[in-house]
């Protein structure tokens, strides 16, 4: 279990003064510049030893993909985006940085942008989120008039502007492409890739899209030193990570906590265990919506990081954990999370826009069980046929709920059609 | 250079091409829908995967781009599969109504569905069905067929410049349209119907008329304008039953204008099917031994002096050498295929010939537009001008009026002064012009078409030759004509001999009961109260006004029922060929030149299409081969003048109706009605 000293998200519940002194109180904003000073490639090397991975999803190295964009600016600005359109269900650990803690996203904008060489950073935040935007506001604008950020910001000599932007309620704008399509005032459809957006992306210049959370750890990464992040959790997959666990627990919440942790351990300890016990547990979707759902023999023992959760072949996502005990009807569960890719589909590729409504409708069924025993093996077709055929991850994430349900949850899908069929018969008699 | 293998193919590529086009450089076709390679690439169709060594999932070919080392596979198991599912999501909700479709036998989708789809359908679900949308009297929806290619949106976007059309809606829910039901504004929206790859957009006139296998298809050139796009005439029987454009990457590419394409409908309305004599102050209809005979017999006696002829705008070069020799065998000198008045030196050709090529558009860096309206006086050369926009760093100045070109232009002025000051240099505009490598200016028919069209044209020779236009191997003055026939009059000389009388002179020569006879070969653009008494002659193959007026009407061949050469306003000669027969009595022109000639004792000497170009050949070095381009020595041309100081105005008031054919095409007055009279008739009660 993580150490309280080793918390970075010390404000996490809002119970402290989320506005600048209450942050500078936390150890916020201490010694900015110094960091700074020590030069674009020690930050990217520190970030890249500290073993951070991105938090938004993928688990990309993010000091890796801040090594991408070109070491000199050209003609064209550099800019970083921030991906703060937290969308996935289940999810909502970014949402209480950005209302409890924004200084920590602020500093880490800074020095990420530093790293990356832009003067301008770009905070793309969810339309939902209104409150948490107007915290944040107040946090850039106090940060602003104190010349944390600004020109010459915190006197480092390094020119800083911070926008903040709201989203209209796409869940697709949370994919980095469609962000950038977004900011730029388009339609939220993702891009071809290549080019990657650390080649051409916001206004086609070397762009650089991380998530909240990914960004506001990078200041006390590096004040605290890479080796003690990279001290935590297990190797390859290190560091603290806001788990937000939902569902039928006794305490959902939010908490940080060591990556790595076990499932079992984790939802036990934070969240008052399972609604009527470890035992009432039917499934847990580990990582937000997108990922396949773990039945409760797996549950027992997977640590949650993204590696064991890629060897049971689901995965860490967003890290957001829904947990469903026996009262839950699995495949009206799934055909629920099957409706939403359907409407949040953005319609620009054709199996997605086909595939995730097809998908919805034969749920719809399954759940019922009006269906045939081999429309199963269709269903696991069609997501197949889903599955790596985007433009964007989105049709992965309307597949892989599906899948993981016939991976796991085939004889109860079999035993409903079986029923519904009996059932019909026996009315015909 | 890329080097990159497919299918165990090594192939070398040129930087920046992309995997598909690598793939059809060594015959491999790869299946797409979306992308059109004028068109920017938006990969949304996902039908051109195809497997690439080391990456985790196939690639779309046509956005990834050549890398050297990269090993391609096109052929593979998991290819097929992936293409086989993207065909099935393309048709689970598409209708099938392939036996009431009109792109049916020339739809994509039906094709590459028989290489990748399947016999029967696992989609058992109610298909989605879309309301049809409203874009305008050319085209036709039915958009439940459309597989969201967005083809239609990036045409609009890219090539026609009207922003018109876009996605909207997410998902299953997404759909094109125009989101304010609204025609769409643009001269170039017929293309659509052709890069549409399914049945979503069709054609609104053609609709349900005929199945493609059933037409003969007539490689022919269009005459609506005076660039010549090439064209492919479809007809059943003795019918056109549509136009589509064919590729010339010199003229019109791929596309075509939506008068050149939907004037078909003009062919069979108000034809000359026989000869008509006027008995008793009306036309009644005649043989043609009383037309010819009536003709004589007023003609017969008359000094040539008192004879004149006046070619229009949709001749064939063959009928107006015909008409020529008639004429100046009568001993007549008062002949001009400018019916329209231009009033320009033609004694050099580079001062009426369009220099610089369409083609060679996409060389300029700075374009100088003086009194022309290219979206309606060559729409094609306007998308050219686009085309060159888009490709960034062209510097468009206008003189002339102010209206939309579809890109960005800085207006300099309206009328001659400012064209003045570019040609002395002291307008701020020659600093841009000086500076850029190519400029280029075009002089249209607004600037050219006045009582001082020579000292005009003179004004701009000296504005091209003190802002760098001409130099070596760039020729940057352009003339851009709007009559399909009229550099070829030019080039055979259809113009007033010595002391003869130019158009203007002979319809006051008419009025005044100078002139006696006119013959007006398909001359229709004429103020034709002007010709006063005079005994006129129409030959053409419409009922308009040349024929209203006449005393004796001969009924000829319209351009589709003739083999015919035109030249194009960049001096290209191209050949016109006969698609169907001429209608009822109707006869190839040259043909009733040549007899009607023998009834008025001067022989014209030429008994074959073939001999009548050789004369053609012996009038001007520029038809002794077709298909080619002469180009033109830069030399003194124009005529300094008095010029009014009335600023440039567009003669073309409706793009739709130009011409006896557009005039008589009821598609042609549903447009008119649709973008032109719209804006003035409707009120807030209106329909």
């Amino acid at each position: 279990m993580l150490r309280d000293e080793d918390r970075i998200f010390t404000n996490l519940y809002g119970f402290e003064d989320f506005a600048l002194d209450g942050a500078r109180a936390r150890g916020d904003w201490d010694n900015t510049k110094d960091l700074i000073l020590k030069g674009r490639e020690w930050i990217i090397n520190e970030t890249k030893e500290s073993g951070l991975r991105g938090r938004g999803g993928a688990g990309f190295s993010t000091g890796l993909k801040w090594s991408f964009m070109p070491k000199q600016t050209g003609d064209r600005p550099h800019y970083l985006v921030i991906n703060a359109d937290e969308g996935e269900p289940g999810t909502c650990k970014d949402r209480d940085i950005m209302r409890h803690d924004p200084h920590k996203l602020i500093e880490g904008c800074l020095i990420a942008s530093f790293a990356i060489g832009a003067n301008a950073c770009y905070i793309y935040i969810r339309g939902e989120f209104y409150n948490e935007g107007s915290n944040l506001q107040r946090a850039i604008d106090e940060a602003y008039a104190a010349g944390l950020i600004g020109k010459n910001a915190c006197g480092s000599g390094w020119d800083f502007d911070l926008y903040l932007h709201r989203g209209a309620g796409a869940y697709i704008c949370g994919e980095e492409t469609a962000l950038i399509e977004s900011l730029e005032g388009k339609k939220g459809q993702p891009r071809n890739k290549p080019p990657f957006p650390a080649q051409a992306g916001l206004y086609s210049c070397p762009t650089t899209v991380n998530n909240v959370e990914s960004v506001a750890v990078v200041p006390t990464i590096l004040r605290r030193g890479a080796a003690w992040f990279a001290g935590l959790g297990r190797p390859k997959n290190t560091g603290t990570k806001v788990f937000c666990i939902s569902g039928h627990v006794n305490k959902p919440c939010n908490v940080e906590e060591e990556m790595g942790i076990p499932l079992k351990e984790l939802i036990e300890k934070h969240a008052g265990g399972v609604r009527g016990g470890w035992d009432n547990l039917l499934a847990i979707i580990p990582g937000g919506s997108s990922v396949p759902v773990l039945p409760r023999s797996i549950c027992d023992t997977v640590l949650m990081d993204f590696d064991s959760l890629r060897e049971v072949r689901s995965g860490l996502g967003t890290a957001g954990i829904i947990v469903m005990d026996k009262s839950t009807d699995i495949v009206k569960a799934i055909a629920r999370l099957s409706k939403f890719y359907m409407h949040e589909s953005c319609g620009q590729c054709t199996p997605c826009r086909e595939g995730t409504g097809w998908l919805w409708r034969v749920m719809e069924r399954m759940a019922q069980g009006k269906a045939r025993i081999d429309e199963i093996d269709m269903l696991f077709d069609v997501t197949k046929e889903i599955e790596g055929h985007t433009i964007c991850a989105l049709g992965d994430a309307a597949a892989w709920p599906v899948q993981g349900l016939i991976r796991h949850f085939r004889p109860e899908m079999e035993r409903r059609i079986l029923q519904y069929t009996g059932t019909q018969r026996a009315a015909a008699e | 250079m890329p080097k990159l293998t497919i299918d165990g193919i090594e192939v070398e590529v040129e930087p920046g091409t992309s995997v598909l086009q690598a793939c059809e450089q060594i015959g491999i076709e790869i299946p797409r829908f979306c992308y059109h390679e004028r068109l920017t690439v938006p990969a949304n169709c996902r039908m051109c995967l195809v497997e690439m060594e080391k990456a985790p999932k196939p690639v779309a070919s046509c956005a990834m781009p050549c890398g050297e080392g990269m090993v391609i596979k096109t052929n593979t198991d998991l290819v097929h599969k992936a293409r086989k599912g993207v065909m099935e999501f393309l048709l689970i909700n598409h209708p099938l109504d392939c036996p009431i479709c009109d792109q049916g036998g020339e739809c994509d989708l039906q094709d590459q569905a028989m290489g990748y789809g399947f016999d029967r359908s696992r989609f058992q679900e109610n298909k989605r069905a879309v309301k049809d949308k409203y874009l305008g009297p050319l085209i036709k929806t039915i958009m439940t067929r459309c597989i969201h290619c967005t083809r239609c949106i990036r045409f609009a976007d890219e090539i026609a410049g009207v922003p018109e059309l876009g996605a909207t809606g997410r998902g299953e829910h997404m759909e094109v349209g125009t989101y304010i039901e609204q025609a769409i504004s643009s001269e170039l929206s017929g293309n659509l119907i052709d890069v549409c790859p399914v049945g979503a957009l069709t054609s609104k006139p053609y609709a349900f008329t005929t199945r493609p296998w059933e037409l003969r298809k007539t490689e022919t050139i269009d005459v609506m304008d005076a660039l010549g796009s090439n064209i492919r005439v479809d007809t059943r029987g003795p019918e056109v039953m549509r136009l589509t454009p064919r590729l010339n990457e010199d003229i019109n590419e791929e596309w075509l204008a939506d008068k050149s394409r939907f004037h078909y409908d003009g062919l069979k309305r108000q034809r000359l099917d026989r000869p008509y004599v006027r008995r008793d102050g009306k036309l009644q209809p005649a043989t043609w031994a009383e037309a010819f005979t009536a003709i004589a017999e007023r003609v017969k006696g008359v000094p040539g002096d008192r004879i004149a002829a006046l070619a229009g705008d949709l001749c064939d070069a063959e009928s107006m050498v015909a008409l020529k020799d008639l004429v100046e065998g009568l001993g007549s000198k008062n002949l001009d295929c400018r019916q329209d008045g231009a009033a320009f030196d033609t004694s050099a050709r580079a001062g009426y010939l369009f220099n610089t090529t369409i083609a060679g558009i996409e060389k300029a860096d700075a374009i100088l537009l003086i009194g022309t309206y290219p979206r309606w006086e060559g729409s094609m050369v306007n998308a050219r001008i686009r085309k060159r926009y888009l490709m960034g760093g062209l510097k468009v100045g206008v003189v002339g009026e102010r209206r939309d070109l579809t890109y960005p232009y800085t207006y300099l002025g309206a009328g001659p002064q400012t064209l003045q000051e570019l040609a002395d240099g002291s307008h701020e505009f020659c600093e841009i012009l000086k500076t850029a490598k190519r400029p280029m200016l075009i002089l249209g028919a607004g600037a050219l078409r006045r009582a001082d069209g020579a000292a005009i044209q003179a004004l701009a020779r000296q504005a091209a030759e003190a802002n760098n236009m001409v130099q070596d191997g760039w020729n940057g003055f352009n003339v851009l004509h709007t009559a399909a026939a009229r550099v070829g009059g030019l080039e055979l000389g259809f113009l007033p001999g010595q002391g003869g009388k130019a158009t203007a002179e002979i319809l006051a020569g008419a009025s005044s009961g100078a002139i006696e006879v006119v013959y007006l070969l398909g001359a229709d653009e004429i103020d034709t109260a002007k010709l006063g008494d005079a005994f006129v002659i129409y030959q053409g193959h419409h009922g308009d006004r040349g024929a209203h007026r006449a005393d004796v009407v001969l009924p000829g061949a319209a351009y589709t029922e003739k083999n015919g050469l035109y030249v194009n306003t960049e001096g290209r000669v191209q050949m016109a060929r006969m698609a169907v027969f001429p209608l009822g009595e109707a006869r190839e022109d040259w043909k009733i030149l040549r007899a009607l000639g023998d009834q008025l004792g001067v022989r014209l000497p030429y008994d074959s299409l073939a001999q009548v170009r050789k004369r053609l050949a012996e009038a001007s070095p520029v038809f002794r081969s077709i298909e080619s381009l002469t180009m033109a020595e830069w030399g003194p041309f124009g005529q300094a003048g008095t010029i009014d100081a009335a600023p440039f105005h567009c003669p073309i008031e409706n793009y739709y109706m130009t011409d006896p054919i557009s005039r008589a095409s009821a598609t042609m007055a549903k447009c008119t009605e649709t973008f032109l009279a719209a804006a003035s008739e409707r009120t807030g009660t209106h329909g």
